[in-house]
């Protein structure tokens, strides 16, 4: 589906400038942004380096195994396939948290080193896991207790009450994430159905 | 209150982690600066491999954009989307938000400036903005980093995720904005 999505955005940009008679546009902008995907990249090596740094810390001292035994029951529902004593757990838990308090730049490299540890007890290493698929739709569906840059542009925007769209925020988020885990479900016991015939 | 708890609580998230993690790790016999330095030396290179995932993914996304192509979907799905209740000026914003996050980001600003952040469409945009997130990032980036080049099913759960947080953003604002 991603060789498709990826190769539908391709195709349709650079027929429709052509149409336009703006063919110009695309080199200029497959360039850009090739160099903005640089430029995204360098600046991720510094909180990469800075959160990647704090979480070694974090699990030497054995904070992420603390963490991963007080959340265990929730991680352990969503995540049935990670064994209760896995470093997966305590990344996982990080991602998550750092993910609802808004951290920001801080998801990613915390979300990144989730994948790996999942990667490890993955069997097919090009193929998702299934609890690869769970924590990425957990991630996308972006469960926030504080929205921290929406507050900020809200009331650089000049707002009255820039926090009022905390209580919308929740629920709607909530309601996302609530769904698809219930879609996550669903398309995986589809795609088990479908391997078995 | 509610708002000054919020705002203190983003502020210090932060700075706390900063300070707890490497106090306890200190205190538990970690040689916290060697630690540090071997984590941070994983996230250089887990930066650089992404690169190329990132690449593929901005080239395509910003031709698609910058030809025009965008701007088509949206008028299309304009009169479908309104006949669903949704304000045509956050359709934009709602075709954006999965494909590039500053792009939304941006879009959102501008709603913002537009109808002022109090508006019906300034809060809709605000909550649309708040409760998803960047799917096609997070989907190149975090399976890039770990070589996975056959996703599954997990593009349509978390693009599903998306359809969710918008029409949910519609409506929980209409209710509760009145």
């Amino acid at each position: 589906m991603i060789n498709l999505i990826w190769l539908l955005l391709l195709v349709t940009g650079i027929v429709y400038a052509g149409v336009q008679g703006r063919i110009d546009v695309v080199t200029q902008s497959a360039i850009s942004g090739a160099e903005g995907a640089v430029t995204l990249s360098l600046k991720l090596i510094g909180v990469m380096c800075l959160w990647l740094g704090i979480m070694k810390i974090a699990e030497r001292a054995g904070i992420l195994r603390l963490l991963a035994r007080l959340l265990s029951p929730l991680i352990c529902f969503l995540f049935p396939s990670v064994p209760k004593t896995h470093p997966a757990m305590g990344a996982i838990i990080m991602t998550l948290s750092a993910n609802m308090l808004g951290m920001g730049n801080a998801v990613t490299p915390l979300g990144i080193k989730a994948m790996q540890a999942l990667q490890q007890l993955n069997a097919k290493k090009d193929t998702a896991s299934d609890a690869m698929c769970t924590l990425l739709a957990l991630c996308t569906a972006g469960f926030t207790l504080i929205p921290a840059t929406i507050i900020a542009i809200r009331s650089a925007a000049g707002s009255v009450n820039p926090t009022e769209i905390v209580g919308a925020t929740l629920i709607v988020s909530f309601m996302a994430t609530v769904s698809v885990i219930i879609a996550d479900r669903i398309c995986r016991t589809i795609y088990y159905v479908r391997i078995r015939r | 209150m509610f708002t000054e708890l919020c705002e203190q609580l983003s502020v210090w998230a932060i700075p706390a982690i900063l300070l707890i993690v490497p106090v306890i790790g200190y205190f538990r016999r970690v040689n916290v600066y060697e630690t540090f330095v071997d984590g941070a030396t994983e996230g250089f290179y887990t930066a650089i491999r992404i690169m190329p995932f990132l690449v593929a993914m901005m080239v395509s996304i910003n031709i698609f954009r910058a030809s025009g192509a965008l701007d088509v979907c949206i008028e299309y799905a304009k009169p479908m989307l309104t006949l669903l209740g949704v304000p045509p000026d956050v359709v934009p914003l709602a075709i954006m938000r999965p494909l590039s996050g500053t792009g939304s980001l941006g879009l959102a600003t501008e709603l913002l400036n537009t109808h002022g952040p109090d508006s019906m469409v300034g809060r809709i945009a605000s909550t649309m903005l708040g409760s998803t997130d960047t799917t096609f990032y997070i989907l190149t980036v975090y399976f890039g980093a770990v070589g996975i080049s056959k996703p599954r099913y997990s593009v349509g759960v978390g693009l599903l995720g998306d359809m969710i947080g918008f029409l949910g953003s519609i409506y929980i604002c209409q209710q509760l904005f009145k």
